[in-house]
């Protein structure tokens, strides 16, 4: 197994391109380390990242943020301008394990690794997130979404990797939020997470919506009927009803040691919901 | 397999090794350097034993490799005492006798000191919220908590 630290994006694409091997990328690896300690994964390359100096960084771009892989989420939640932009987003990076997982672990990991659980990717999708993805042939903007295609695995080449995610700008009463369900307090795996965002016009009618949710699919789901439902109303009572129901019904879980599938599917509404009120709040906030 | 040769700095000291790219920063702590204060707990990142800093930042010694350390600054428990001068977490952990077996408390040290030098005067809650990666199955977790409050308070003293 060889261990390379390219210091450039260029280096890292050509030293993936010239492995006709396994290849891991290692970013924060507190999934890669795991892997390898359990021997689910022995790789003939090992890529670092971390001595990119781009990938490192967070960067204002068009009134958003562009946040390189190589960013740990002490990092994230650490910058004032993305709390403030995104706080359903830095709140589930912040799920994410320990504080000394936190010491490492990447949102660019957590996307790449593919868990359908995994707990930023939901408030990602919502967020309307897209992550750049770039190899030989240059770079590509992608939603986010569309990197997961079933737990573990991704779309991504075989020479590619996810140089960055960027997040939007918003409007003014906008806002987020991220909840997860598990059966403790700190430090377990979703069972159901559900990430939504929303933009109120100045009437506070609900004008744009994003739903995602965790856990109960293969991959995070975008739902696009619970965004409906809250769409052109005040998220009042009613839409929220319409928003679980819809929630609930695009939920397709299995049973497993977590969490049955009638729960999961019950709480996935149940958080849509409360998700929905927060983000609410935290909109007019601001 | 061939071995890489890694210079990196350990509590304040210049260090040089030569590892192997499977080998985790603890492997290398442990086995190469002996610095055996850091302990191996579940060698997958859940229960804290293994906490260090890395370049101001606090990790699992069991989740970085060895070879990611060149150029990088690492403390380890083995840096947190002055001489023979314990630090006041140090202290404070016998005092309230906030530990039994002794294989978590490294970690647990590190890591609480992490916490009071980013925020001295932390709640309850916020201590235990931080130390939610550190494991300990003989304290019940009690009287750690006591003596990290204990310990911020008289560092806050001093200060």
């Amino acid at each position: 197994m060889r261990f390379e630290a390219p210091t450039s994006l260029n280096a890292a694409i050509e030293l993936l391109e010239n492995e006709a091997g396994v290849v891991r990328i290692l970013a924060g690896g507190t999934d890669v380390l795991v892997q390898l300690r359990s021997g689910q994964v022995e790789p003939d390359l090992i890529v670092d990242i971390k001595r990119i100096e781009a990938m490192q960084t967070i960067t204002e771009e068009d009134g958003g943020f562009r946040i390189g892989a190589a960013v740990c989420g002490a990092e994230l939640g650490g910058h004032a301008g993305v709390c403030k932009l995104w706080p359903g987003v830095v709140e589930a990076v912040e799920l994410i394990g320990s504080t000394q997982v936190q010491g490492r672990a990447t949102m660019v990991g957590n996307l790449c690794n593919a868990s359908p659980a995994a707990d930023s990717v939901p408030a990602m999708v919502a967020a309307g997130a897209t992550a750049r993805v770039t190899g030989p042939e240059g770079s590509r903007d992608i939603p986010v979404e569309k990197i997961a295609t079933g737990p573990g695995q991704t779309s991504l080449g075989r020479a590619e990797l996810v140089e960055s995610v960027y997040l939007p700008a918003r409007g003014v009463h906008s806002s987020d939020a991220y909840l997860r369900f598990i059966p403790r307090t700190e430090m377990d795996i979703a069972v159901v997470g559900a990430g939504i965002s929303i933009e109120m016009d100045g009437n506070g009618i609900c004008t744009h919506a994003r739903v995602a949710l965790g856990a109960v699919g293969p991959r995070v789901m975008l739902v696009e009927d619970a965004a409906t439902a809250l769409i052109g109303t005040s998220i009042d009572e009613a839409a929220l009803e319409a928003l679980a129901q819809a929630a609930s019904s695009a939920a397709t879980p299995i049973d497993d040691k977590r969490g049955t599938v009638d729960f999961r599917i019950k709480v996935a509404g149940v958080l849509a919901r409360r998700a929905a009120i927060i983000a609410v709040q935290r909109s007019r906030v601001d | 397999m061939t071995q890489t040769h890694v210079s990196t700095t350990i509590n304040g000291d210049k260090v040089e090794y030569l590892c192997e790219t499977d080998e985790t920063l603890l492997d290398v702590l442990r086995d190469t350097l002996s610095l055996t204060g850091s302990k191996e707990g579940c060698g997958s990142g859940d229960c804290g034993a293994c906490s260090v800093m890395l370049d101001g930042r606090l990790v699992c010694a069991c989740l970085v490799l060895g070879v990611e350390a060149q150029d990088r600054k690492i403390e380890t428990i083995e840096g947190m005492a002055s001489g023979d001068e314990l630090h006041p977490l140090q202290q404070k952990f016998l005092e309230h006798a906030a530990l039994q077996c002794g294989i978590c408390t490294p970690g647990f040290l590190v890591a609480a000191k992490a916490l009071l030098d980013e925020n001295p005067d932390p709640t309850e809650t916020e201590v235990r919220y931080w130390l939610a990666g550190n494991l300990c199955r003989c304290t019940g977790y009690d009287k750690i908590i006591r003596a990290v409050m204990d310990a911020a308070t008289e560092m806050r003293g001093q200060a």
